[in-house]
């Protein structure tokens, strides 16, 4: 009975899509062989299996249609949860102080350096200056107070963002599991979670990036579920939004490329299906291969290339960001020294320059009055590179031998000279000598030496073009040049690491042995100034856009892995985060302040938690009932299907989300988990929903069937209560902390390593 | 397996056993292929032939050799390049060789003494090498390749260059090899035979030769996985099977998990075992290690600690280690000095005594244990032994100053407490000194603080932070030693919260002076503290992964994608007058036939995978398996040896590609065999690819003895014929100026 409907409703959604209707009736005759097929999807099989469940996924049987009063019940819970006390704490919280900082720049459109991509801090920024903020507020560090600034239109606008992520995760899970209250369970998780809740009401790039994740993946099954009216008007809707939200996620952090891998591994599959039907001619699978690479590559790639060109255009004015960057990038910065900047063309001698080195991100030669301390090579100045533009800086170019008179004539320094950079502040001559580099223990120390001029045989230094010959002068910005040492044949080396506190965290400058060219040890000369010399413009240098674009990857690539863990500070580690050992602190930290701490509901993360475990049983036994063939009823196989298809879609996501940052070498925050978070919630709506319909495997009906309402009733107030119990880590405490007995969360702080 | 053997000739040869049994005579048939026979032969003359050349120190024997000069003198020590059954194969050839460790291992190209036996140090992993070239002929036979392929095969690991250098000399990489290898043949031997119990033999044998390969070097877990991910596959298949019964599928699925899963955990572990038992003496890296585990080592702390009270009572004079994982290790200590009144940046101290933590044994480190309700300093007979809660306070021995913590922020960690010993300056800052025992390793409530075994937090009364190693390092006022801070206790069970007791002994004298005398002499007393070899396995597992490699450039280091083309090598050796010299270099024929395989069979599953796709089969089913089995091993070894590597962060060299590679190069005959079968039609052009594939291997021959001299380091070449060997611009080859 239930497959005669089936195949009913089914030719009744294909009518309402005219262009493949031929094709379907065509293979509609296959009723009765297909449960059979389902099981064993092997190679000999697959030609046919999987246009039947093709067919299966639009007419499931215990198909429920959204529930209006369901979704707007979960819509309005999840805004009312997520604005409630928005504008509290009236105070910088936490990360605030960095994006907000960067809407404002993009309000006074000053050029800065982050590592994430740009979109999130442009759309931070408009919101901004829609609600009427003026990018005046200076967010120097958390816990400022923000005054008469409007900072509330930033907040509304992640929160709104935030809001929408359990009405996502509704209609997602009812798209995967056919089924109301496990949809009902997963939003309900998501809107009474302490995390997502605090998360989702200040200035952060997260509740944006979570906003993105969850419509590719909302895009992407509601995309699969017109896989039988391929083509039409909403197929190419949810095609061509999942593309425009994947570029979203990538453009906000690059943690969006794990969702753009989820969708990829889904496309890939979808087509190896549609190529193992035979129905299907190679033209027809050709098309759905091009809308595929249209709406998912070519269409995300071209929106996250027009938010950096959006994020260059709006950012010209030179701002703090511009050390990051090549000489030649600079020069397209209002207010920076290169921009519209003319010097003399040619390096000449007495000439006062900068030098950059030319691995990306790489600092200027940098010295200062600070000695090398005692243990650290010899205990001479300072020498290392450093990012941000300075008057030690500074150095002048001598000949190895010249006394203080120049010729009238400047002589221009060329390839293979010898040389001598004297430090123009301190006076000191470039120096090394056999003694180990501070962090390359392999390398050579660096070192100035010597006073006004004077100095000895180990501040001469071979100047070489790269690629030059013998007699070539050396152009200004344009040329690579390396140092090589004369005494020791060594190479004037940045290798990157950075100094710890005696050296101001600059980063460290040595004289390599090992002479391969490497970017690491090859030097630009930025600035030139030596009034005897006529200047010339440089304007030739504009980089091309594409070449800004690669450069700035590069920089925020560099500048990811370089957030390095430093070895004395605690840090958070990836298992830490599903069994919610630690938050984080947002705002305030004694007795007296308004205290803000980020850490999930520690009831749902648990039961998230089991229910993975739990899940891996279920699929189990599902899989291997399925291929031992043993007999299932129909209602039973359903829910196989929905446990591995559905179940498994969001394993992966979770996988994919969580499993890399076990590889990462840079530092790692507990927020990095919320949206792997997101994918086991939905899990758990799917997992804990299949297993109470699966009661009646023990109970006979009208028990089962208590069960059911018992076990969905016992939930929900479980989840309630514990969001009561723990409501204040969102919406702020005050008064002593959780160990002390007058406490709000007294007796709650049930792992000790919670900071409440 | 029902492939006629073609090639080979057969043997049968009988033997007569004289043991009684039913038949008289007994009668064993053994078939002999002597094509096996022979490449055995040449893989053993080419890898073991004059294998004491040179008599000096090569490359990494420098290494490992230090090692095995431990082994041999039983001094523990810690290699955090990996487990330690490489480490004791090397060690037991060795020991087979009469080695007795000495030898400095302090540079390459020193030479051994005569009295030493170099080929007994170089002969196992030398016999792996050669063992490789066999394996890999049955390998490829179990496969469903030909004798043809499985000859090719061998024939290419035999002739390949790189191989035979890095068996030929006290390295792992060849040991590596042989299991990985061993397993795979192994496992496949296990699937392809008929269903008897017998078979679960070679099950046992693909289970330990993968232990083994993760004993030798961490990458064999990868080799491991792949083979588990196979051996899963296969069981899935099983249980799909239908006809069989449950309860064979649930048996034989145990079975295979048993193999699979627990007997290779138990093997890596045995060997830790015998690690640990053998290497009993304390030796350079006891600091690394827990108080309780130097405690299990002969001499070094033990010596110390020998006999002393195990129980802390009050009255008791102590050293506190920290158990911070930090490599250095550091105790308590306390001096003559104190905060300087302002710090550089402005913030106030309260000038009291220093309280620090100093990486070296001093007398400054003793503390005497007090109890706040009472005056004296010494043991009561019978001692009172202090527990888990108890409040004590902490007196410095040399200063005599209390143990003290306040609100006033530390010096460098400003978000911390400043710890010092307290002197009263009469600036309404009062004494805070009392100090709560908690015992975070404790089985009971009422645990008794023990020596060496006890985990404490000191957490402070009045403020309920605790002492805590911050990690950071004083300025000169504090003469660089490490700053120790109060903290809030919320972060639990860090290490740097936690210290240990490790020198104890009960205080006995009244005076100042006398203890002063007492605390300079050397402790005396005795304890055994028992360690089970399980903690001390996980303790020494934990430090293996986690010490941190100095990142290091090397003049011979190289990256992954370079190892493709080969366009790195290292010199190994290089004659202290002469221009003899051993270098890693490839066989690079063979190299370039290997990628271009890899290519073709890429593309080839491709166009097959798609084909089948839309229902068209150009292959027979059997023959598209094969080509799947294949692929899985070859091409499958290949990239689980080689991608972990883009991952990792440790400095990298060619020989680290060689596994990979060895798999690679089994894919070449493999593919050569496919496309001879089925691409190829008509006579004229199998006769062509017949002949282009001895002409293949001619020239393999041909780059194998033109290389040979930088393989086997004889004869010495002149600067010109070394020139001409520059095949690649940017090896680097070295040649004494004439």
């Amino acid at each position: 009975m239930a497959k005669d409907e089936e195949d009913l409703t089914a030719l009744r959604q294909r009518k309402t899509c005219l262009i493949s209707e031929n094709k379907q009736t065509l293979h509609t005759p296959l009723p009765e062989a297909q449960s059979n097929r389902l099981e064993n999807e092997d190679d000999k099989q697959a030609s046919n299996g999987t246009s039947c469940w093709t067919e299966r996924s639009i007419t499931p049987p215990g198909a429920q249609p959204p529930n209006t009063i369901l979704v707007l019940l979960v819509l309005g819970l999840s805004f009312a949860t997520r604005f409630y006390k928005l504008a509290e704490p009236p105070h910088i919280c936490w990360d605030e102080t960095h994006f907000g900082k960067m809407g404002s720049y993009y309000i006074n459109r000053t050029f800065f350096f982050d590592v994430h991509p740009p979109l999130g801090k442009i759309l931070i920024g408009l919101a901004g200056y829609m609600t009427g903020y003026d990018g005046t507020f200076p967010f120097v560090k958390p816990g400022d107070k923000y005054g008469h600034h409007n900072y509330w239109g930033m907040r509304g606008f992640c929160a709104a963002l935030g809001s929408s992520l359990p009405v996502f995760a509704y209609f997602i899970v009812l798209e995967l599991s056919h089924s109301n209250s496990a949809a009902l369970i997963a939003a309900a998780l998501l809107i009474f979670d302490t995390g997502s809740i605090t998360i989702s009401q200040y200035i952060l790039l997260d509740p944006i990036l979570m906003f993105f994740i969850m419509g590719a993946v909302l895009s992407m099954v509601k995309f699969n579920q017109q896989k039988s009216r391929p083509f039409c008007a909403s197929w190419w809707l949810w095609l061509l939004l999942t593309g425009v939200n994947l570029s979203g996620a990538i453009g906000v952090k690059f943690v969006g490329l794990f969702v753009i891998l989820l969708v990829g591994l889904n496309t890939a599959g979808d087509l190896w299906a549609l190529l193992g039907d035979l129905q299907l001619t190679l033209v027809d699978v050709a098309k759905h291969l091009l809308a595929r690479v249209t709406g998912l590559i070519l269409l995300p790639l071209f929106l996250y290339v027009t938010v950096f060109a959006v994020h260059f255009a709006v950012l010209n004015k030179s701002g703090p960001g511009d050390g990051f960057f090549s000489s030649a990038f600079q020069s397209r910065l209002i207010g920076n020294n290169l921009h519209n900047a003319s010097m003399p063309k040619y390096l000449a001698y007495g000439s006062t320059i900068t030098v950059k080195n030319l691995r990306i991100a790489g600092g200027y030669l940098h010295s200062h009055w600070h000695l090398y301390p005692e243990g650290v090579g010899a205990k001479q100045q300072q020498v290392t590179a450093y990012l941000h533009k300075d008057y030690n800086n500074l150095w002048l170019v001598h000949k190895p031998d010249d006394g203080l008179d120049h010729p009238k004539t400047p002589e221009l320094v060329r390839h293979g000279d010898i040389v001598r950079l004297e430090h123009k502040e301190t006076t000191r001559n470039l120096h090394s000598h056999l003694q180990e580099a501070p962090m390359t223990r392999k390398h050579f120390q660096v070192t100035g030496y010597g006073i006004n001029g004077s100095g000895d045989s180990n501040d001469l230094w071979r100047l070489e073009v790269c690629g030059g010959r013998r007699g070539d002068p050396v152009k200004v910005l344009r040329s690579k040049v390396r140092f090589l040492h004369v005494a020791t044949g060594c190479v004037l080396y940045s290798s990157g690491k950075t100094l710890p506190k005696w050296g101001w965290e600059q980063v460290e400058v040595t004289c390599s042995p090992y002479l391969k060219e490497t970017p690491n040890s090859q030097w630009n000369i930025e600035d030139h100034i030596n009034p005897k010399l006529p200047n010339i413009s440089l304007s030739v240098l504009k980089p091309h856009f594409l070449e800004i674009l690669l450069e700035s990857h590069i920089v925020m690539i560099r500048g990811n892995s370089g957030l390095k863990p430093k070895d004395s500070e605690i840090n958070s580690r990836p298992w830490h985060w599903p069994i919610n050992y630690q938050g984080l602190r947002f705002s305030g930290v004694n007795e007296t302040e308004y205290r803000v701490y980020l850490l999930g509901n520690p009831v749902t993360w648990w039961l998230n938690l089991a229910c993975l475990g739990l899940y891996a049983v279920m699929v189990a036994v599902a899989s291997i009932s399925l291929q031992r063939d043993v007999h299932l009823s129909q209602k039973r196989r359903e829910h196989c299907w929905v446990l591995m298809r559905g179940g498994g879609q969001l394993v992966l996501g979770w996988l994919l989300h969580y499993a890399p940052f076990y590889t990462m070498g840079r530092i790692l925050y507990y927020h990095h988990y919320f949206p792997a978070m997101l994918f086991s919630s939905m899990l758990t709506g799917l997992t804990l929903d299949t297993l109470l319909h699966s009661a009646d495997l023990f109970l006979s009906p009208p028990r089962a069937d208590w069960l059911l309402r018992l076990g969905q009733v016992a939930l929900l107030f479980s989840v309630l209560y514990s969001f009561y119990i723990f409501h204040p880590l969102s919406y702020g405490m005050r008064g002593p902390l959780a160990h002390e007995p007058g406490s709000a969360m007294a007796g709650l702080k049930w792992m000790d390593s919670w900071e409440f | 397996m029902s492939k006629e053997p073609t090639s080979s000739i057969l043997l049968q040869a009988g033997t007569m056993l004289g043991l009684s049994s039913l038949k008289f005579p007994p009668v064993v048939k053994t078939e002999i292929n002597l094509v096996l026979v022979l490449v055995t032969v040449l893989g053993f003359w080419t890898r073991l032939r004059n294998l004491s050349y040179p008599r000096a120190v090569v490359f990494d024997e420098v290494y490992y050799g230090q090692f095995v000069s431990l082994y041999m003198k039983r001094v523990f020590f810690v290699d955090e390049s990996g487990p330690p059954l490489g480490h004791m194969i090397l060690a037991f050839g060795a020991y087979l060789g009469g080695f007795d460790g000495n030898f400095p291992w302090n540079r390459i190209g020193a030479e051994y003494p005569s009295s030493m036996s170099v080929w007994g140090l170089r002969l196992l992993p030398a016999v792996c090498g050669a063992l490789c070239v066999p394996l890999a002929y049955l390998l490829q036979l179990e496969l469903g390749s030909s004798h043809y392929a499985a000859l090719g095969a061998s024939l290419l690991i035999l002739m390949e260059n790189s191989l035979i250098v890095q068996s030929r000399f006290m390295l792992l990489e060849s040991v590596l090899i042989f299991f990985q290898l061993l397993s795979f043949f192994s496992y496949w031997r296990f699937y392809n035979a008929s269903n008897s119990c017998s078979r679960y033999l070679w099950l046992i044998v693909a289970a330990s030769s993968c232990a083994g390969a993760v004993g030798v070097k961490y990458v064999g877990v990868f080799t491991y996985l792949l083979l588990l991910g196979i051996a899963s596959v296969h069981t899935w298949q099983l249980i799909g099977q239908r006809a069989v019964s449950h309860l064979r599928v649930f048996v034989e699925c145990g079975c295979r998990a048993v193999c699979l899963v627990v007997l290779p955990v138990l093997l890596y572990v045995f060997c830790f075992y015998v690690h640990l038992t053998v290497l009993r003496h304390s030796g350079p890296h006891d600091q690394l290690m827990s108080s309780a585990f130097q405690a299990s080592l002969e001499g070094g702390l033990s010596r110390i600690t020998r006999g002393q009270p195990l129980e802390v009572a009050y009255g008791s004079q102590v050293t506190l280690r920290s158990s911070s994982s930090q490599t250095i290790p550091c105790w308590l200590h306390s001096h003559k000095a104190n905060y300087p009144i302002r710090y550089e940046d402005g913030r106030g101290s309260s000038h009291q005594q220093q309280v620090t933590c100093y990486p070296f044994k001093d007398v400054n480190n003793w503390w005497i244990i007090k109890d706040p309700g009472r005056q004296e300093l010494v043991v009561n007979t019978p001692p009172r032994p202090v527990r888990h809660g108890d409040v004590i306070q902490l007196l410095h021995g040399m200063t005599s100053r209390f143990l003290n913590s306040h609100d006033v922020a530390a010096p460098m960690s400003p978000h911390a407490q400043e710890v010092s010993g307290y002197i009263d300056f009469n600036v309404s800052m009062v004494m805070q000194n009392l100090w709560r025992v908690d015992i975070s390793n404790r089985e009971a409530e009422s645990e008794v603080w023990k020596t060496i075994v006890s985990d404490v937090r000191l957490v402070h009364v009045n403020t309920s932070a605790a002492l805590k190693l911050s990690g950071g390092t004083l300025p000169e006022w504090g003469f660089g030693q490490l700053e120790v801070v109060a903290d809030r206790v919320s972060r639990a069970h860090h290490s740097s919260l936690v210290w240990n007791v490790e020198e104890h002994r009960y205080g006995t004298s009244h005076e100042q002076k006398e203890r002063e005398v007492e605390l300079h002499s050397p402790t005396h007393i005795d304890v055994h503290p028992n360690i089970s070899f399980l903690s001390k396995f996980i303790e020494l597992q934990r430090k293996m992964l986690t010490v941190k490699q100095e990142e290091s450039e090397h003049k011979y280091s190289s990256c992954p994608l370079e190892w493709i083309s080969m366009t790195t090598n290292i010199v190994y050796w290089l004659h202290h007058s002469t221009n003899a010299q051993i270098h890693l270099i490839g066989n690079l024929v063979s190299w370039g036939m290997a990628n271009l395989s890899l290519a073709a069979y890429q593309l080839l599953a491709l166009w097959y995978l798609l084909r089948r796709r839309r229902a068209i089969r150009d292959i027979p089913e059997a023959s598209w398996c094969q080509f799947q089995r294949v692929g899985v091993v070859c091409v499958g070894g290949w990239l689980v040896n080689f991608l972990p590597f883009f991952l990792m962060e440790n400095t990298l060299f060619l020989y680290h590609y060689l596994p990979a590679y060895t798999f690679l190069l089994q894919l070449l005959p493999a593919v050569l065999e496919h496309a001879h079968t089925h691409l190829l039609s008509g006579k004229s052009q199998h006769r062509a690819g017949c002949v282009s594939a001895f002409a293949g291997l001619c020239s393999v021959y041909l780059c194998y003895k033109s290389f040979s001299p930088l393989t086997y380091g004889s004869p010495e070449l002149s600067a010109n014929q070394l020139q001409a060997l520059r095949w690649q611009p940017s090896w680097d080859i070295l040649y004494r100026r004439p």
